[in-house]
């Protein structure tokens, strides 16, 4: 009866026009406030400490070397991503078979197991002397750039592969069934007519595998090695070189890194935007002959053989093989070490325990926070040029490199309130950097629900309270079921901007990268420890996977 | 050239048969119309002549090749879709001219193609214009030029004025059946409309549940409708329940409901045997007063509906039973409700059949 009077009252005060306009105004307040400024202002009032980068040549071509490194990587595996992974959609939306099935789950695995661990375990398969490596006299692949593009490869591609089977899954067949009654065989079909209308998820696509491989850290820095370097872990370096010796170095490096990386990231990402609806396929020239070839028997059967093993050698054997010496541990004494919070499993814990706090903590922020900008933008709460201003603003911490965002709201917190916890900094870190996955997903659930359903709740009596509770929240409750998924697993693979603005908390995945690659003086883990630690990891990224899969199972697109 | 031969088709999307054991002959430069309710499997098998689903029996022959096997880019047909599914990001233009291009057609063959079949569907002046631009009608016709341009001398429309308003509707299907003619095209056109099969087709078949009830020319099928199911779903019929209490030379007695008889012309029902009549609204007599002739019965008006041309009368029988006649407007008597009525029909008018074992609601069930 309470809970009746009391949703009854919110109701009547929610369709107040200044209240309704007050939430999205604090929610507008709270991005900029919390996600977007700090960032930018945390270079800006740092501004003048690149001055001994400007005036160091060999650490201004470093720094430069190690960014160009990294959007070569980006740009070079965001390519290389669309080329293999819309065969790879393609069978996984296309094809009926139980065995795809198997494959499209498959296909989530190195997006779910955190980077870190993917790192290690990619080192272990094509470096160390159990893996690949084995059928050779030595390390197939070094550690350095090529090991990079493998690992970025590696944990961009299921994204990229995802954000296709969506869009095919979306997308009109009448379309392609129309190219094939006129007489264009299915290579033409798709390339003449799907791609080029599916094209906004392509450049979707290649926005988030460039991003991600931009943003990462700590899988970069475990596979990097000694000589190579890109932004990422050059920020890495110069921490562990110089914080605590010689903070001008650090802090003139840091900023000068951070601001070319967000700079150029920025450009690109607008760019992008900006020109990709301009960008043409090749649509007008056909090659009918030529084409038809393509689309039958033998062309299809090699374009789907490679298409698998390229994902089963390059990208799952790889991210899984960590399994080996995880179960190899559990069957010695490391186990019960691990279990009785032996030496170095303390931390371990620990790191586990902040991990996943942290992580269920920012998603609740950002479902508090981000349903009512998610709103406000679907619905151009503000106006239309506001609401794609704004669409663009909250995508920008998505393309930029979370350690150099991390840095960046670092020094502007603790500059600007010295008090501050570093537990609240890794919050505001983490918030910042999983705030676009969750606002994006759900304005795209938001959009998808049509007006007409909203403005006939209105017409039967339904206040604006009570239109969200009752209509957009049923349609969207699976939607935001899975971004918090996202934001959740997002959060506990981050060691970039977790390095950057804390010493003294150490979550799991930079506990991990600790021992693999320890600090100086510190000794490494053992391989049965690091392969246990990381199998732990996978253990719980595949619990979460499972339970969203059976929550999620057969409840329709919203 | 290209007739059409279907030969026991079935498909099954799991456990729904869609198209149960089809056989159909479409004829060379006929203008052919599949019709039925919503749900009765005409689409499909559209899509099955068009190739783009698989039968899972039986054969489909276009021009006497067997085209089961054939992917429906080389079946040279041309399909308008519902949703007249123009290519979103090609102009008019490029959307017409993308069946010669994808055929490898020099581009200046493709170029007059394109202005020909433009030219034709009179929308020569709007080739920059995006799907977006245009509206419902230049919509249709675009995609209906588009099917041409790809030169096939079949066309399968698939309820192609079904998203158009019902004035542009009316206008448009005349003019795609007048374009299927000039052409010498054949066209197989689906349709829930009867109204609309039976202005444009040559013959129609008339589908139920994935099979079909009849096929016939839009006349036979509304004078001498093979079941009850036609008979309701063509035009309008009223059905009285009774049972063959003699059968004549040329005439049969039936006795409706409440010992009514009534003399219908002979048909195939014998001496005892439940039957349905099936009687239009149009067929009927009515005149004021409860003087009974041979086939008449007393009823009283309940409601009166002035349609335009046509004035619709619901009448209460004697028997309890309610029939529908409709009437011209403009010629003959007015009657008003709770007006005494007789009511009588010509014998030849009455169609007899069985009544269905599943029951006549059943069996006149377009859902």
């Amino acid at each position: 009866m309470l809970k009746k009077k009391i949703i009854e009252a919110l109701d009547a005060v929610s369709s107040k026009r200044t209240i309704k306009y007050a939430v999205y105004l604090i929610a507008i307040v709270l991005f900029f406030g919390l996600i977007l400024l700090p960032p930018i202002l945390g270079i800006a009032i740092n501004w003048g400490a690149i001055k001994v980068v400007l005036d160091d040549a060999s650490l201004k071509n470093r720094a430069l070397s190690a960014i160009t490194n990294s959007f070569t990587i980006a740009l070079f595996v965001s390519a290389i991503d669309l080329i293999a992974g819309i065969p790879m959609a393609w069978l996984i939306a296309r094809k009926k078979s139980r065995w795809l099935s198997i494959l499209d789950t498959l296909s989530d695995i190195p997006f779910i197991v955190p980077t870190a661990v993917l790192g290690y375990s990619l080192l272990l398969f094509w470096n160390g002397p159990e893996g690949i490596s084995m059928l050779f006299s030595g390390p197939l692949i070094s550690e350095g750039w090529l090991l990079v593009i493998l690992l970025h490869f590696t944990f961009s591609f299921p994204v990229v592969v995802r954000v296709i089977v969506g869009a095919l899954l979306d997308y009109k067949r009448e379309f392609e069934n129309a190219s094939r009654t006129l007489g264009a065989p299915p290579f033409t079909a798709s390339r003449t007519v799907t791609f080029p209308i599916i094209k906004p998820s392509l450049i979707a696509a290649f926005i988030l595998a460039f991003s991600r491989s931009l943003s990462e850290t700590g899988a970069t820095f475990i596979v990097a090695g000694t000589f190579f370097e890109n932004g990422p872990v050059f920020l890495q370096n110069m921490k562990n070189a110089y914080l605590g010796v010689n903070n001008t170095i650090y802090y003139g490096a840091t900023v000068f890194a951070s601001f070319i990386l967000i700079a150029v990231s920025v450009s690109i990402f607008i760019i992008i935007r900006a020109v990709g609806p301009r960008f043409k396929l090749p649509v007008r020239r056909i090659w009918p002959s030529f084409e038809r070839k393509l689309s039958y028997s033998k062309a299809e059967s090699s374009r789907n053989t490679v298409t698998l093993a390229i994902f089963l050698v390059i990208v799952l054997a790889p991210s899984l093989f960590v399994a080996l010496p995880a179960f190899r541990a559990a069957f010695t004494s490391t186990l019960n070490e691990s279990l009785q919070r032996v030496g170095i499993w303390g931390d371990y814990w620990q790191g586990l325990v902040l991990s996943y706090t942290l992580a269920a903590i920012v998603t609740v922020l950002n479902i508090i926070i981000g349903l009512p900008m998610a709103i406000a933008i679907a619905r151009r709460k503000f106006g239309s040029s506001q609401s794609a201003i704004l669409d663009i603003l909250v995508n920008i911490p998505l393309v930029v490199p979370s350690i150099a965002l991390g840095f960046s709201l670092g020094i502007f917190w603790k500059q600007t309130f010295a008090f501050i916890p570093d537990l609240l900094l890794l919050i505001f870190a983490h918030l910042t950097i999983t705030y676009p996955y969750f606002v994006r997903s759900m304005s795209a659930a938001v959009e998808r629900i049509s007006m007409d359903m909203e403005e006939a709740s209105r017409t039967l009596g339904a206040k604006p309270l009570g239109v969200f509770r009752t209509i957009v929240l049923p349609l969207t409750k699976y939607s935001i079921l899975s971004g918090a998924i996202l934001v959740f697993t997002r959060s506990v693979s981050e060691t970039g901007a977790t390095t950057a603005v804390t010493t003294t908390l150490r979550t799991v995945p930079v506990v991990l990268v600790n021992w693999i690659r320890p600090p100086l003086g510190q000794q490494p883990a053992t391989l049965l420890q690091i392969g246990l630690g990381s199998g732990f990891l996978i253990l719980f990224s595949f619990i979460i996977l499972l339970a969203l899969r059976l929550i999620v199972k057969g409840r329709g697109r919203y | 050239m290209p007739d059409v031969v279907i030969e026991n088709v079935t498909k099954r999307f799991g456990k729904l048969v869609a198209v149960d054991g089809v056989s159909l002959h479409v004829r060379d430069k006929e203008y052919f119309a599949l019709l039925g309710p919503s749900g009765c499997g005409k689409t499909t098998l559209l899509r099955l002549i068009a190739g783009l689903i698989q039968p899972d029996e039986g054969k489909i022959y276009i021009g006497n090749r067997l085209v089961n096997n054939v992917p429906p880019e080389d079946r040279d047909v041309g399909f308008v879709f519902q949703t007249f599914a123009l290519f979103p990001h090609m102009n008019a233009w490029n959307n017409v001219t993308y069946g010669p291009r994808v055929k490898g057609f020099d581009m200046k063959k493709a170029g007059t193609i394109g202005h020909e079949v433009l030219e034709m569907v009179r929308l020569n002046e709007r080739l920059d214009a995006f799907p977006n631009e245009l509206s419902g009608g230049m919509m249709q016709r675009i995609a209906v030029a588009r099917a041409l341009a790809a030169g096939a001398k079949l066309l399968l429309l698939d309820e192609p004025l079904g998203q158009l308003d019902a004035k542009v509707r009316n206008d448009l299907r005349y003019e795609i059946r007048r374009m299927a003619k000039d052409l010498g095209l054949t066209a197989i056109h689906v349709t829930h409309d009867q109204a609309e099969a039976m202005a444009i087709s040559d013959r129609i078949a008339v589908m139920k549940k994935g099979r079909i009830k009849q096929v016939g020319t839009p006349s036979e099928l509304y004078m001498a409708p093979g079941n009850v199911f036609v008979a309701n779903f063509i035009g309008e019929s009223n059905f009285l329940e009774g049972y063959v209490a003699n059968e004549g030379d040329k005439e049969m007695t039936i006795e409706l409901r409440g010992g009514i008889q009534f003399g219908v012309t002979h048909d195939e029902a014998r001496k005892g045997e439940r039957v349905v009549l099936a009687i239009r609204p149009e067929t009927f007599l009515v005149e004021k007063g409860t003087e009974k002739n041979k086939n008449s019965i007393a009823g009283v008006v309940e409601r009166v509906t002035f349609e335009g041309t046509n004035i619709r009368y619901e009448i209460r029988l004697e028997n309890q039973d309610l029939i529908v006649v409709v009437k011209p407007s403009m010629t003959g008597e007015w009657f008003s409700v709770e007006d005494k009525v007789t009511v009588s029909f010509p014998p030849e008018k009455a169609h007899v059949f069985e009544y269905p074992t599943t029951g006549l609601k059943e069996e006149i069930a377009v859902e």
